[in-house]
């Protein structure tokens, strides 16, 4: 058992009940995820997948929000800067209550509000557009500065992609809020080792990958992102941290929780079959069974 | 023409200086530019209000845009080629597409740029701006009408990017300019050919305005500082009385000013245009007269395309009837 302080400065135990319900609800995600893929016949499954754990964390236990009001001018202000795993935001937003379970069949339907990638325009519990890599943090950047500007405490979080990382505008934006010494700003990477088309190696290399992150001036808390314990403790060091932007680097799986899919890049964007649906929702199910004394609570 | 000349960056900067101390939450976004755009004024009075992102423009826009997002009025003041080109994505997503308050200055646009060459120049970035759907765009000509539009900037809601040159430059107007979004406005009339500027061409205009009327041509004068929304009615009556344009800018003829009006006449009244602006061509480091000249966008090369068109003209109403 841990304690560590909310973020409405309550001292919060992270307990084996804790954990577990958030696993729960992790569950649920995962499921609504899943039925929305399969119901739409395509989608960013992978990267909606090794996200799960990182928003549910935000969303249930992290951010300060109005569930009333997506526009209150006092709440934290999250990016998803990794615009394609809409599908996992819109679930945890479904779970989390604040829009409709059933309006998750609409997905990239004409008209809808849960566009491709996460949309502002559409949806006002999308603080930005996302979806061309590599703008977010500059504008959650932006956005901290303006809160420290208004001495509101408003912090600014933004979760991008480990190959969203490769796009250069990130790095001016790591050296400016570097600069500005922006400790009301938590960047997130979701670093699940693949990306659109490959895997890192093939890539230009992007290790010595934390190294990075601290030379450009960041505390870097480096931690296993599916862990719910260790990523609600890693938030609670976030905030104690002054002067300095904080990152996490959470080492996920792309995929994680379909046995099939986990680190296939081929699941990136993939289209879900019957039997696949079937294989995926009964894994996804077990889990669940597995975790239903901490349904309710 | 003898004309008063007045710095129109310095206009710039000392603009954004008087705005400060009228719009409290008005920020300037600054990548290491402020001596080249004269946002030290600004920057001197208001140190606390002035955000230095360095040599990044890309993370400037962004940076602009959660700021915006906070309500500030973030005046993002760099060069129309790192407005236009180097920070296009962002530009267009965060700032167009969502539909932010950003106002965005392209300073050195066009080709006047302190004889600094091709790469300090820009004739594309009206091009760029203009294809996307919500920006509006405006050129503008001389000090007076840089101090209208800027002020205009902070009541403006949406994206919004604004052409600023760099040297001394002719004085058309005086103190009693205001702008206002939209409209394009008669300096002179005349009833054979319309010349219609928008930028800093406009004393070339009205020189060859003079010439032609030497030559018993009746040219009139359309100063048209926003290029979108274009003021498709004027055209419009452009169209219907005179017959006639000539279109001067201080940019690539392809998808600039030019283009824009030709667009709004196809639409409605089609009636013989030409084109006064860089021929698609880049061009070069000389002193501001020289490359005016070079290019053909003095009053002598104004006149000889409005006496071209006029030709045209006389062609095409003579088919007509």
């Amino acid at each position: 058992m841990t304690q560590i302080t909310g973020r409405n400065g309550k001292p919060y135990e992270v307990d084996e009940k804790e954990v577990k319900r958030l696993e729960y609800i992790c569950g649920l995600v995962r499921r609504d995820i899943l039925q929305t893929l399969y119901r739409v016949g395509r989608g960013h499954s992978g990267p909606s997948l090794s996200l799960v754990e990182l928003l549910v964390t935000l969303y249930f236990r992290e951010l300060r929000l109005d569930p009333t009001d997506p526009k209150w001018p006092d709440r934290d202000r999250f990016i998803l800067s990794k615009g394609h795993g809409a599908v996992g935001l819109y679930s945890v937003l479904a779970e989390r209550g604040l829009i409709p379970r059933e309006e998750l069949d609409t997905f990239e339907s004409l008209g809808t509000r849960l566009q491709g990638s996460v949309d502002s325009i559409w949806l006002p519990w999308v603080e930005l557009t996302t979806g061309s890599l590599g703008q977010g943090l500059s504008v959650s950047l932006g956005i901290a500065m303006g809160a420290k500007r208004q001495g509101k405490d408003i912090r600014s979080y933004c979760i991008m992609g480990d190959g969203e990382t490769q796009e250069g505008n990130v790095w001016e934006a790591a050296m400016c809020a570097a600069k500005f010494k922006q400790d009301n700003l938590l960047a997130i990477v979701d670093w699940n080792g693949l990306q659109g088309g490959e895997r890192h190696e093939v890539m230009p290399s992007m290790e010595p990958y934390a190294d990075k992150w601290e030379a450009f001036g960041w505390h870097v808390i480096e931690i296993p992102g599916h862990d719910v314990a260790t990523l609600l403790t890693a938030f609670h060091e976030a905030r104690q941290v002054k002067d300095k932007p904080t990152i996490i680097v959470a080492h996920t799986v792309k995929g994680k929780g379909v046995s099939y899919m986990e680190n296939e890049t081929k699941w990136h964007l993939g289209n879900v079959t019957k039997p696949l649906y079937e294989q995926a929702m009964s894994e996804i199910n077990a889990r669940l069974e597995a975790l239903s004394e901490y349904a309710d609570g | 023409m003898e004309w008063k000349k007045a710095s129109l960056r310095e206009a710039l900067g000392k603009t954004l200086l008087e705005l400060g101390g009228k719009v409290p939450n008005m920020l300037v976004v600054n990548a290491d530019l402020a001596g080249s755009t004269q946002v030290t004024y600004f920057v001197k009075e208001y140190p606390e209000r002035t955000v230095e992102v360095g040599i990044a423009e890309q993370n400037m826009i962004g940076v602009a845009t959660g700021l915006a997002m906070m309500d500030y009025i973030p005046f993002v003041v760099t060069f129309a080629r790192f407005a236009s080109k180097r920070a296009s994505d962002q530009v267009s997503l965060c700032v167009d597409y969502c539909r932010t308050n950003v106002p965005i200055i392209g300073a050195y646009a066009g080709i006047f740029t302190g004889a600094q060459g091709a790469t300090q120049q820009m004739i594309c970035d009206t091009a760029a701006m203009r294809s996307m759907p919500n920006m509006t765009v405006i050129d503008t000509a001389d000090v007076h009408e840089i101090r209208g539009v800027l002020h205009y900037a902070v009541e403006h809601k949406g994206p919004l990017y604004i052409r600023v040159g760099r040297d001394e430059w002719p004085v058309v107007f005086d103190e009693s300019y205001s702008f206002e979004l939209g409209k394009g406005v008669w300096l002179r009339e005349g009833s054979d050919v319309a010349l219609m500027s928008s930028g800093v061409l406009l004393p070339y205009a009205i020189e060859a305005a003079e010439i032609l009327q030497e030559e018993g041509v009746d040219a009139g004068v359309i100063n048209m500082p926003t290029i979108k929304p274009i003021d498709v009615d004027l055209i419009n009556d452009v169209a219907r009385n005179v017959g006639a344009i000539v279109t001067l800018e201080n940019h690539n003829v392809q998808g600039g000013f030019g283009s824009a009006v030709a667009e709004a006449l196809v639409n409605n009244y089609p009636v013989p245009v030409e084109f006064i602006g860089l021929q698609n061509v880049y061009a070069e480091s000389a002193p501001n007269d020289d490359l005016a000249e070079k290019y053909q966008l003095t009053a002598p090369w104004v006149a000889a395309a409005a006496k071209r068109v006029l030709e045209r003209k006389n062609k095409y109403w003579t088919r007509r009837t």
